[in-house]
């Protein structure tokens, strides 16, 4: 029943609604899609039998009168969220074995409201990249990739490290999936496999059971193939939660109830900043489109500055390694995971961790221990902490004279697997656009507004107020139904 | 800013990761770049700009001090990779 993989969440939960089909049916199709795709590598570990039990219980809430807000649904997880009793890698040789004692605050929700587990999808070790090339379960290959499925004439990055999770939705083997945004691990690959991407507001998802890469940064949020789909998933995940202290205490919104259509009157800022050198012809245009689209929509464009942004992406890489070269301590061979054996303490601390890390994860710890340690501290942490404020306070001077803000998602459409690799810093500027509202705090999604001469997604990013999210998400709504982009990737399940 | 060999050596042996020799050199390489890049931060002016310390306007909260979850000895020990009589192993530290 291929069919019912291409449904959204919405027209799935209609459908269920209707008995056209059981949560079992549906999760049957989603397991068989889950295997189709295998050439893709977007999974590390399936988990069909549990798909099935969920789904078999779900089909029992439903028939009692007790269905949730998600019931039924087949979902993939990044495996940075902990599952209880099923393999949590974080992408890392380290973790090998993990199998969690604990079920992370955001799968638990999802799971309370009836979604179903159809396995733990790859991403790039820890969270750290943007192509999902530092994977140690290997490449993500993305459904976009021309030619002959398994012997493709190009292997494109489905972006990251969100990519086994966009590249699981885009290809119809999940009706969606939970992904993790840090610096723009969410947005960036949405944008590259064509799909909605929305991380919300910092503090409004539980980071608690997400394995941590960069604290101050990390948030969780959906990655679906409309936006009333990531509305729907969103409200789900969101949520406070007293374990985990940055959790913020406030209520959840029924975020589809905001897509209201109307976007009269609406201030869209347009930061010039963002027009950055060497803009590529074709995201310059996609950005001018947005903004005609929302002008006939009834919105105002107004210019706006935000004149930190050029060093948002130095400041980024001075506070998220340093950030994990302080939470990625806790791998220590003793504990869980890889253990290499060593004569000494200290030899089997520098044992276990030379070998259990790749070379990105090396590559930032080595950075963030060196600018926290004693006489850079200040040179470079505290003094990034510093400009990290002034980018914040560009935002809230932005937002006193626009409510949203358009801004193209990626600087280029997908690459391929190979490209830009030699050079960290030239993969780091595949978030430069992302990167500020992460620093920031603020919710951010990425919709899809066109395709690119080389027939790949192109995606437009919209920020906004703190816990805004209801009016992101119904300007990207606006935009997503103005673009009405109708090409879907090549290789699909 | 740029590294030498034997300062990534330093900072490897800080966090605790064992760099094989041959890579020192590369490394220093690709760490000295990326520092070079984000010195860039010293043109902004900073005098009187607080440090961020979080980006949610909020006061971390506090609770009793008061035991309110626990027991779990087994269910904490069961992924670490060598254990015994409810401890974790580890080489001799103390001679």
């Amino acid at each position: 029943m291929a069919e019912l993989t291409h449904l959204t969440m919405a027209g799935a939960l209609d459908g269920l609604a209707k008995k056209e089909f059981t949560a079992v049916e549906l999760a049957e199709a989603h397991v068989k899609a889950v295997e189709t795709i295998r050439p893709l590598n977007a999974f590390i570990t399936e988990t069909p039998d549990k798909a099935l039990e969920m789904a078999k219980a779900s089909d029992a809430r439903r028939a009692k009168g007790e269905a949730g807000p998600m019931e039924g649904l087949p979902i993939a997880v990044k495996d940075l969220f902990c599952t209880k009793g099923v393999l949590t890698t974080a992408a890392s040789h380290i973790l090998d074995g993990f199998k969690p004692e604990y079920e992370s605050t955001v799968t638990s929700n999802l799971w309370r409201d009836g979604a179903v587990m159809l396995g733990k999808v790859n991403l790039d070790e820890f969270a750290m990249g943007s192509a999902n090339i530092t994977s140690h379960h290997g490449n993500v290959i993305s459904p976009w990739s021309p030619g002959e499925v398994g012997n493709w004439s190009r292997q494109l990055v489905p972006g990251g490290s969100s990519g086994g999770s966009a590249a699981a939705v885009a290809a119809r083997a999940a009706l969606g999936a939970t992904g993790t945004d840090t610096g723009g691990s969410i947005r960036q690959p949405a944008a590259f496999t064509g799909i909605v991407g929305i991380k919300p507001t910092y503090g409004r998802c539980s980071r608690w059971g997400v394995v941590a890469f960069a604290s101050s940064l990390d948030q969780a949020g959906p990655m679906t193939r409309t936006v009333e789909d990531a509305a729907i998933m969103l409200r789900s995940m969101c949520g406070f939660d007293p374990k985990d202290s940055t959790s913020v205490d406030m209520p959840v919104p029924d975020f589809r109830a905001a897509l209201t259509g109307d976007i009269r009157g609406l201030r869209v800022g347009i930061p010039k900043e963002y027009r950055v050198e060497g803009m590529p012809a074709e995201i310059a245009a996609i950005w001018d489109q947005g903004i005609e689209w929302l002008k006939a929509a009834g919105a105002e464009p107004v210019e706006i500055s935000l004149p930190h942004t050029k060093y948002a992406l130095a400041t980024y890489y001075i506070v998220a390694p340093a950030e994990a070269s302080s939470n990625l301590a806790r791998y220590d061979g003793v504990r869980f995971g890889l253990r290499v054996e060593g004569g000494s303490l200290k030899d089997l601390y520098e044992n276990t961790r030379g070998a259990g890390f790749g070379k990105e994860v090396r590559r930032r710890i080595l950075i963030g221990t060196y600018v926290l340690s004693a006489g850079y501290y200040d040179a470079y942490y505290n003094k990034a902490r510093q400009v990290r404020t002034r980018i914040k306070w560009d935002f809230d001077e932005a937002f006193q004279r626009c409510d949203v803000i358009l801004t193209p998602t990626a600087p280029s459409t997908a690459f391929a697997i190979g490209e830009k690799m030699d050079d960290p810093i030239q993969m780091y500027l595949n978030d430069v656009f992302t990167v500020p509202a992460s620093l920031a705090g603020l919710p951010g999604m990425s919709v899809p507004a066109g395709i690119g001469s080389d027939g790949l997604p192109l995606g437009l990013q919209l920020l906004g107020r703190p816990f805004d999210e209801e009016t992101v998400l119904r300007v990207g709504q606006v935009i997503e139904k103005a673009a009405a982009v109708t090409a879907t990737p090549p290789f699909m399940a | 800013m740029s590294l030498d060999k034997a300062t990534v050596a330093k900072i490897a042996h800080l966090a605790r990761i064992k760099v094989p020799e041959e890579e020192l050199d590369h490394l220093a390489g690709e760490l000295s770049q990326i520092l070079t890049f984000v010195e860039q931060l010293n043109e902004v002016d900073t005098g009187n700009v607080p440090p961020m310390t979080s980006v949610a306007a909020q006061k971390l909260r506090r609770r009793k001090d008061e035991v309110t979850d626990g027991g779990y000895r087994d269910a904490v020990l069961s992924n670490g990779p060598e254990t015994a009589e409810g401890f974790y192993v580890v080489p001799k530290v103390v001679e």
